[in-house]
């Protein structure tokens, strides 16, 4: 059979251009519009869940002050805080906001698949997101559950949100479920089958390959956070037993027999470590692509960052018990589980030394996106470390229910993930708006977002050692901690408030750099990856004008020696010589 | 967990496998013109192909899932084995007769005999639905017998592993109404739907044997 690029062969499905505004804007089947959308409800609940921490700073820093919380609200803004920001916002904007955007203009199709599924994608997201704000309004208030909801404490009497909170938690997470495998579904057979002529899979820059395997993990995993939610539905409203022990509540008998809270963890973490990754993986691919263009060199192993990918993909589902060793575990499963999730650190740290070595002797261009990327190297590293210690179990259990967790756990899944997050913005942000962004503006933005997250996080650490339990509401009088914890907590309330207000220096620089911004050049860093070949900045619909691209090398042709430009795009044919190539060794 | 390691195993596996063959020895930093060896089309499918497979190992995830949850709450000590109705018998039958009735409507679909495909249609959809009855007859009769959803974990698990199977089956019974109303309203032939169908309820079918010997076997 002659081969034609699969893209090509579907040019008779039809790519309607868009008519009127609300086809344009809003309900859109364009991937770019809807990246869009995803990523500004992610961003809007991110801003909610990150007022909520500031909340739980407040008291933590300044207890028996503000008498608008209360141990039921701090227990309720610690798991919508959690929940929103692992999934809402995090899973959302990795794999709806940059997928849908990245996915089509990186390995050059028209658009996703299935835009019509793209679509609704996002309603349904929409839609979860909705359900889940909603519950911060119903009688009793959101779940306060914490955000692994374990039962039986979840749907038990004394926990706040038991009526209808936690109810509506529970569905708000199986809706995002459906709207993320509608999604998902999309992004792997983009993946798989939309790519233009001359996209190896070994061709497709790591972004790609990040995303493509979160998502990969997203659509295995999240089907065991929908069981355990329609099971724990189950318990909450008709009374089955499937987690909820016999137990008496408050003297009373709530009709529960025998059920297992081991097993709901089991599905949750079953869940959950993967979910870890479906926000790291994204993070690894974006930061190679960042790391190598402003550095100005090809990526240090890109075949090893590859099989990093899909190793890291494979392992996290057998380390998800590591979660529950205070639990406790027959100790083969402790030795098990501590094995394989030392085990992960190998590809991890494969990738740490790649993006190292990438930068060395690069060209280095210290622009914003550039800061956000490396910074994210330091805060990845201090996070990865304390989860060597966390992985062994017999260092876990004293640390367990510490600060040094929340330390660790922010550190590798929270700063970091949002460090690139940033910095991808800031990356392609000529390319999505047109505009350029205010380069000091965003520097600041970088250092004072940078430092002051080590300001909140590294003293946890100590904190944690020390034995600051985590997740009270006040330390109250604990005769094995000094004072000076609360002075170190109050440290870490005015380090924390005050890195929440510079995010304002984000939303600053976009709005102003939208209106007032310069125009963007197409390809401002010359980066050789697919997405800034585009005939139009920001590109139209259907990205490539007239004709696909053709892909003739990888994503990383930078500073190849001989060539008077110092990026070769991916689309440059093989066969023709920039200016200067063959003539440079004569003279 | 062990049965829903194995299947995850297997599906990772095969994905893994096929991505690792695709990535060794290439030297992707070598730039040549655009070859026939330089397009991997993975697979000779239409992406729809592509994305039910991807959906069924979604599912399948799902349902392995919830078998490793029946297997882990069953080893508690207040699980009382449930005699299943007879009726899920005649209920199994009808349903390996629906898919043999799809796989039929699909043949002729692909032959091009464009007859076969209105009552080929409605008998599979006529089979699913007494299918569908037939379960709900199932869980009356249970009812009757005062196996409520709450009595024992064993009766909760029969309604929730008959109930979350029949949502999947209504799911493809939302694609087989419009693949119908497209057949009988003359507009096309709804080929490449009837043939995704197809693969589904066959795919479903196995789903119900492996969860209704899982039962019967408890």
């Amino acid at each position: 059979m002659a081969y034609v690029a699969i893209a090509d062969r579907d040019h008779d499905e039809e790519h309607h251009d868009p008519q009127t505004f609300i086809t344009k804007y809003v309900w859109s089947q364009d991937h770019k519009v809807i990246a869009i959308q995803y990523g500004c409800t992610a961003i809007f609940v991110g801003l909610i869940a990150l007022g909520l921490s500031a909340m739980m700073r407040l008291q933590l820093g300044f207890p028996d002050t503000f008498s608008f919380i209360n141990p039921e609200n701090y227990y309720q803004f610690i798991t919508m805080h959690g929940m929103i920001m692992v999934i809402y916002l995090l899973t959302a904007l990795f794999l709806g906001g940059f997928g849908n955007y990245l996915i089509p203009l990186m390995i050059g199709s028209r658009d996703m698949v299935f835009p019509y599924l793209n679509m609704l994608s996002y309603w349904v997201y929409l839609l979860s997101v909705l359900i889940l704000i909603a519950s911060f309004f119903v009688p009793g208030g959101a779940t306060g559950a914490g955000w692994t909801l374990y039962p039986p404490q979840a749907i038990m009497q004394g926990t706040p949100g038991i009526d209808l909170g936690i109810i509506l938690m529970l569905a708000s997470l199986g809706v995002f479920i459906v709207a993320f495998t509608m999604g998902g579904l999309n992004y792997v057979t983009t993946v798989l089958q939309a790519r233009c002529k001359g996209m190896t899979l070994m061709r497709m820059p790591l972004s790609i390959w990040g995303i493509f395997m979160a998502t990969v993990l997203g659509l295995l995993a999240f089907p065991a956070l929908l069981v355990s939610a329609i099971m724990m539905l189950l318990d909450k409203t008709i009374m089955t037993s499937f987690f909820m022990p016999a137990i008496s509540s408050m003297g009373a008998d709530p009709g529960y027999t025998g059920g297992s809270p081991i097993l709901f963890q089991h599905l949750f973490w079953f869940f959950g470590h993967p979910e870890v990754y479906i926000v790291a993986l994204p993070a690894f691919g974006i930061v190679s692509d960042l790391l190598s263009t402003h550095a100005r060199k090809n990526i240090f192993g890109y075949r090893m960052m590859v099989w990093a990918i899909i190793a890291i993909g494979g392992l996290s589902f057998v380390v998800w018990a590591h979660h529950m060793y205070v639990s406790g575990m027959n100790p083969y499963f402790g030795f098990f589980f501590a094995t394989t999730t030392l085990i992960i650190a190998v590809p991890t740290a494969i990738k740490v030394y790649n993006w190292v070595l990438t930068l060395w002797e690069g060209n280095i261009h210290l622009r914003t996106p550039m800061l956000f990327a490396i910074g994210f190297i330091f805060t990845f590293i201090h996070g990865g470390l304390t989860g060597l210690f966390l992985g062994n179990v017999t260092i876990d259990l004293p640390l367990s229910d510490t600060y040094f967790v929340v330390a660790h756990f922010h550190m590798v899944m929270g700063v970091s993930p949002i460090l690139v997050v940033f910095g991808a913005i800031y990356h392609w942000f000529p390319k999505i708006t047109g505009k350029m962004y205010n380069e000091t503006l965003g520097k600041w933005h970088f250092w004072m977002t940078f430092l002051g997250t080590y300001a909140i996080y590294l003293p946890m650490h100590y904190l944690g050692f020390a034995g600051v339990p985590r997740r009270y509401f006040a330390m109250g009088n604990t005769d094995f901690l000094p004072d000076s914890a609360q002075d170190l907590n109050a440290a870490i309330t005015v380090s924390a408030l005050f890195v929440a207000a510079t995010q304002i220096l984000f939303f600053v620089n976009v709005f102003i750099s939208l209106r007032n911004g310069k125009k963007a050049d197409p390809n401002p860093w010359g980066a050789a990856s697919l997405e800034w070949q585009t005939p139009d900045t920001p590109p139209k619909h259907g990205n490539w004008g007239h004709d696909l691209p053709e892909c003739h090398r990888w994503a990383y042709d930078y500073s190849v020696p001989g060539y008077e430009d110092d990026f070769i795009p991916q689309n440059v044919s093989a066969d023709v010589a920039p200016a200067g190539r063959d003539h440079g060794g004569e003279h | 967990m062990e049965i829903g390691l194995i299947f995850l195993a297997i599906i990772l596996a095969s994905l893994i496998t096929w991505l690792v063959k695709q990535t060794v020895n290439v030297q992707p930093w070598v730039a040549e013109g655009v070859t026939e060896a330089s397009y991997q089309a993975p697979f000779n499918a239409r992406p729809k192909v592509v994305a039910l497979v991807t959906l069924l190992a979604v599912i399948t995830s799902f349902f392995a899932l919830v078998v490793s949850a029946y297997s882990l709450r069953m080893e508690l000590g207040d699980w009382i084995p449930l005699t299943e109705p007879q009726l899920l018998w005649t209920n199994t039958a009808i349903l390996v007769l629906a898919s043999i009735a799809f796989q039929w409507t699909r043949n002729a679909a692909s032959a091009g005999n464009a007859q076969r495909l209105k009552p080929g249609l409605l008998v599979t959809g006529l089979l699913t639905t007494a299918f569908l009855v037939g379960q709900y007859m199932a869980w009356q009769q249970l009812n009757a017998s005062g196996h409520y959803i709450t009595t024992n974990p064993a009766d909760a698990f029969f309604y929730l592993l008959t109930g979350l199977h029949a949502m999947h089956i209504l799911g493809g019974m939302y694609v087989w109404a419009r693949a119908t109303v497209r057949v009988f309203s003359g507009h096309d032939n709804a080929e490449e739907s009837i043939q995704l169908c197809t693969v589904y309820w066959h795919f479903l079918l196995v789903v119900w044997l492996v969860l209704f010997g899982l039962m019967l076997s408890t």
